[in-house]
């Protein structure tokens, strides 16, 4: 059972503190979100060939950043676990993993929304979109898993051998996709040479990406606290008992 | 390390001896394999889809299926009675315990494919040709790495609420790339085309084995230690 309580007295007070500095961070990252918005729209030029379909990019590409990144986070700090036994990086990564599943779900539905008229079809099987489906389901069977799991201690072993064999696994389906076949565009930000977007779009798509990152923070933080305060009360619930 | 393999041989062998006496865990699997082959081969409208083209996918679907039934059932029979409990009390490295129960998955996934093997060629009117060397060698290299990852998550899903359903939920985002190259490479070889044809997807299906049969034996551990 080692690991599967939080040191004796958790700081319910501190934990609450911290749920409420969450909530904070994460109406300050909507509020940056909406401000995007208003610089995609007002003050970024339209694209010339897709018009404004595709202003959906400075959503759907921060989101898709954003939820990557995550995942990765999640795997080394499950890592991480399996070797130290702290329950606070088992809350961390669960905490985490509830956020990526989101944003992985932002990049889901808007991609088909604007692949539509730019591509003419909802759905392409190609590498990146298959990736990011694949890590969706990895990370909902991740949380159901979770969910199923009685014994803390045991809940947390087994979602970090999930999230760390996921890791390893991202390799692998983004080759076996991609020579299957592709047609998204080519990487234009994230390649060796230097980005071929226009200045004021790389812009805006920097301040999206930090804005989806600073509501990744908030709920996060928000999540976090709720997890010490539950784990503070089923302790609490195991010596009444 | 020969101790270690000694003891997994003997973890294998037991639970080989333990099906080879109620055959009844293999008998069903393999009448689920059967059963999957029939309806695949009906889920074709036959004047537009010949079963030739449907083939490789069928072969793979079922395989991939039956194995799933199989490992559901590798930790459940160590879960009655607490048997899993007397393993692990045994003086044995938990890496050995899972080579053991992996070989024995193997083996019992192995017998599931050889049968269902002549059965696909007879229903799905397979003329293999020179392709069966291949294909024999496709379907271990396509194998090993998914059961090895799916003994894993058997013995974390026993442990859990709705058994299995966590399996299948767990397990198939793992089965998607050797799913994909398997059936490319049996699709390739039914063709009659050459193994060096798709020699990325088989490099690409030896590396996963690799590195998932290894790091499954070092992440063992941490499933089963309380």
């Amino acid at each position: 059972m080692t690991g599967s309580l939080p040191a004796p007295g958790v700081d319910v007070a501190a934990a609450r503190r911290l749920v409420r500095i969450g909530l904070r961070l994460s109406g300050l990252g909507l509020a940056a979100l909406a401000g995007v918005y208003v610089l995609a729209i007002r003050f970024t030029p339209t694209e010339a060939s897709q018009g404004l379909a595709q202003k959906i990019f400075y959503l759907h590409v921060p989101a898709a950043w954003t939820a990557l990144l995550i995942f990765s986070l999640v795997g080394i700090v499950s890592a991480l676990y399996l070797w130290l036994h702290d329950p606070r990086l088992d809350l961390f990564a669960s905490a985490s993993a509830e956020v990526g599943v989101m944003f992985s779900a932002v990049m889901l539905t808007t991609g088909p929304i604007w692949a539509k008229p730019i591509w003419g079809t909802w759905w392409q099987w190609e590498p990146r979109l298959t990736l990011t489906l694949f890590l969706f389901f990895l990370y909902v069977g991740y949380l159901s898993l979770r969910s199923a799991v009685h014994d803390p201690a045991e809940r947390a072993r087994f979602s970090a051998v999930v999230a760390i064999l996921g890791l390893v696994l991202v390799p692998f389906v983004h080759l076996s996709v991609y020579l299957w076949r592709t047609i998204h565009p080519m990487p234009i930000v994230l390649k060796p040479s230097a980005p071929s977007l226009p200045p004021e779009m790389l812009r805006t798509l920097l301040i999206g990406f930090a804005a989806t990152l600073l509501f990744y923070w908030g709920l996060v933080t928000v999540r976090y606290g709720l997890g010490l305060v539950t784990r503070a009360r089923e302790a609490e619930a195991m010596r009444n008992a | 390390m020969g101790d270690a393999i000694g003891l997994a041989l003997a973890i294998a062998a037991k639970d080989i001896r333990a099906e080879l006496r109620s055959r009844t865990a293999i008998l069903s699997a393999l009448v689920f394999a059967a059963l999957v082959l029939v309806v695949l081969n009906f889920s074709r409208d036959p004047t537009r889809l010949s079963s030739a083209d449907l083939a490789p996918s069928a072969l793979w679907i079922t395989f991939a299926f039956a194995a799933m039934t199989a490992l559901n059932r590798a930790f459940t029979t160590e879960r009655e009675n607490a048997a899993l409990d007397g393993l692990l009390l045994a003086p044995v490295p938990r890496e050995a315990l899972y080579l053991g129960k992996l070989l024995a998955n193997l083996a019992f996934v192995g017998v599931i494919e050889a049968v269902s093997l002549p059965l696909f060629i007879v229903f799905f009117n397979v003329s293999m040709g020179g392709a069966l060397p291949g294909v024999l060698a496709v379907a271990a290299l396509g194998t090993v790495g998914f059961v090895a990852v799916g003994t894993v998550f058997s013995a974390m899903a026993v442990r859990t609420r709705f058994a299995e359903l966590m399996l299948p939920v767990l397990l198939l985002p793992f089965m998607l790339p050797p799913l994909i190259g398997a059936v490319q490479v049996t699709a390739a070889l039914l063709e009659g085309r050459p193994l060096s044809a798709v020699g990325g997807w088989l490099r690409l299906l030896a590396v996963y084995d690799v590195v998932f049969v290894t790091l499954c034996t070092l992440i063992f551990p941490a499933v089963v230690n309380e």
